[in-house]
């Protein structure tokens, strides 16, 4: 027993175990269920590979052609709303950290608007707004990650902002600009490398909550991966329960990822 | 200012007008469409009919599946971060949680619909496997998975893991030297969880509970893919709203509804950061 658990501040080994394994198999019971179901023959019962199989069948693209255009286009859209934190919100958060310290809570406050103005009431604002953009940008699908870089927002800024607390900015880049380097320079050659770790977790994240959107794409009739998912449901659950489980897996092992590279960059520091 | 002054600021304007015209405008738009009508006269005919009997009873049952799964995902989640105390920030049991719990906060929406149906859906494995072991019908009232009272298990399976993560780090601020103090003074594991802990804690704790309650109050997804008829919820009666805008007396209904969600938002997240800010004294 150590210490910290004599005085009574941690939970025994045996409390641990008892909450984690409970709650874990609550949360554990669903998502088994819809594996299992995954391999379901029809209504009849018994077990089949058929819905996994299926996938590759000659057909299948033409079967499941919008889930694979839904697919395409929540890619295209997690790219484009990377491009957008990245060119919007990355250089502007590096810009009022060293020139503009009195604007931080202004930009904290603006990144943080998103949690408190949802999706379901932000579209109702959009739809008007969209109907201008169509019209000057066109109908394609990648205008949508205009509206994404709003809803990853909270999450992108706070993500970059860690990575920014933790290193000396302002010593950095006046180090560069005394010795002469001029504003892009010291953004792209001395800024850029110190808030990697940054960069890429805003970017995982952000493709993790664009894959996720459901509520923007589909009150704006739009098809992405959630809206798609859903209408292939209606027509045949077995597939649409196959991707949800590629998709849940797929987006845990990013965030895995994330939780990785933040680990290694503590490793680094306390070393 | 001189003109290097102004130019300054200039690298600040792309973010300013992408925020303005994608956040700021919709935004506006969002809540002020409801008090007028299609043709631009003011109205208040809108944010009456927000008092309507169905519009009333769609904010009620909004209220109550949000407060329930607000509080039983934030005792829920306590405990898993309590379970959690004591190991290590960056070991693997941490990394896995945080992960999963990312993923079911912020990721699960439609899919979670799924999830349940496969569970405990008509022919869902358990509802089949009580129904043939046990003998229990869980649909003997009727198909409930389908309504309201079916959003509470798929809410908890977002609501819980977001505790978790939003929790975690007040928990995690209990300082060691507060524990030895309670000790040295002679107090027991009670005193110290019911005199030290509750008290540093309960600010971050009820403000996480406003969170959560935020949280499945604005959550659309989920129940747009569980709920196929009617619309409960106030953002399913928004979808109703934006999907049938011709419907005569509706116009900029959807408006009139978007602004008593942000009424209901700004409320329940303004004192969720004047909690959050009574925490962070604690977290120095």
């Amino acid at each position: 027993m150590s210490a910290a658990s004599k005085l009574g501040t941690e939970p025994s080994r045996l409390t641990r175990f008892l909450i984690l394994s409970i709650i874990g198999l609550l949360f554990a019971v669903p998502m088994i269920a819809l594996v299992i179901f995954t391999f379901k023959a029809g209504l009849s019962g018994g077990q089949t590979l058929d819905h996994w199989t299926g996938l590759f069948a000659p057909d299948a693209a033409r079967t499941y052609r919008t889930l694979f255009t839904g697919i395409g286009n929540s890619l295209l859209l997690a790219v484009v709303t990377i491009g957008i934190v990245l060119v919007l919100l990355m250089p502007t958060m590096v810009l009022v950290h060293l020139q503009f310290p009195k604007l931080k809570r202004v930009l904290e406050f603006i990144c943080i608007i998103p949690i408190t103005v949802p999706a379901i009431v932000l579209v109702v604002g959009l739809a008007p707004v969209y109907s201008i953009v169509v019209k000057v940008l066109g109908g394609s699908i990648w205008t949508l990650a205009f509206a994404y870089g709003i809803t990853v927002l909270p999450y992108a800024y706070r993500a970059i902002q860690s990575s920014l607390d933790a290193v000396d900015l302002t010593t950095l880049s006046e180090a560069a600009r005394s010795l002469g380097a001029n504003w892009l320079t010291v953004l792209w050659t001395v800024l850029l490398p110190n808030v990697r770790r940054g960069i890429l977790a805003a970017s995982f994240i952000s493709v993790a909550v664009v894959l996720g959107e459901f509520t923007i794409a589909s009150l704006l009739n739009r098809v992405n991966l959630q809206t798609a998912l859903l209408q292939v449901y209606q027509s045949d659950p077995y597939v649409a329960a196959i991707f949800t489980l590629l998709a849940l897996a797929f987006v845990f092992l990013l965030l895995l990822l994330i939780g990785w590279l933040g680990r290694s960059r503590r490793d680094r520091t306390t070393s | 200012m001189s003109v290097r002054g102004v130019a300054r600021y200039a690298g600040l304007t792309p973010f300013a007008f992408y925020v303005i015209i994608f956040l700021a405008i919709p935004t506006l738009l969002a809540v002020s469409t409801g008090f007028f009508t299609e043709d631009g006269d003011f109205t208040l005919a809108n944010i009456e009919g927000l008092f309507a009997p169905n519009i009333l009873s769609a904010f009620a049952s909004s209220f109550w599946v949000s407060a329930v799964t607000a509080i039983a995902g934030a005792i829920l989640g306590a405990l898993v971060c309590y379970a959690m105390l004591g190991t290590r920030p960056e070991g693997a049991l941490r990394t896995v949680v945080d992960s999963i719990s990312s993923v079911l906060a912020q990721f699960g929406g439609v899919m979670l619909a799924f999830v349940f149906i496969a569970a405990i859906g008509i022919q869902g494995l358990i509802t089949v496997w009580l129904k043939n072991e046990l003998g229990v019908d869980i649909y003997a009232d009727g198909p409930w998975l389908y309504q309201v009272p079916g959003l509470l298990l798929p809410y908890l399976y977002f609501q819980v893991p977001l505790m978790v993560i939003t929790f975690m780090p007040a928990l995690q601020g209990l300082k060691s030297q507060w524990a030895e103090a309670n000790a040295t003074l002679g107090g027991t594991r009670f005193t110290y969880w019911t005199r030290i802990a509750a008290p540093v804690l309960a600010p971050s704790f009820f403000g996480s509970v406003l969170l959560l309650f935020a949280n499945a109050f604005s959550s659309y997804a989920t129940a747009a893919a569980l709920i196929s008829q009617g619309a409960q919820i106030v953002p399913l009666q928004i979808r109703a709203a934006l999907v049938s805008e011709t419907v005569l007396g509706r116009e900029n209904m959807a408006g009139a509804l978007a602004f008593g969600m942000i009424v209901v938002m700004v409320i329940v997240m303004w004192g969720y950061s004047v909690l959050q800010s009574r925490t962070s004294r604690w977290q120095r």
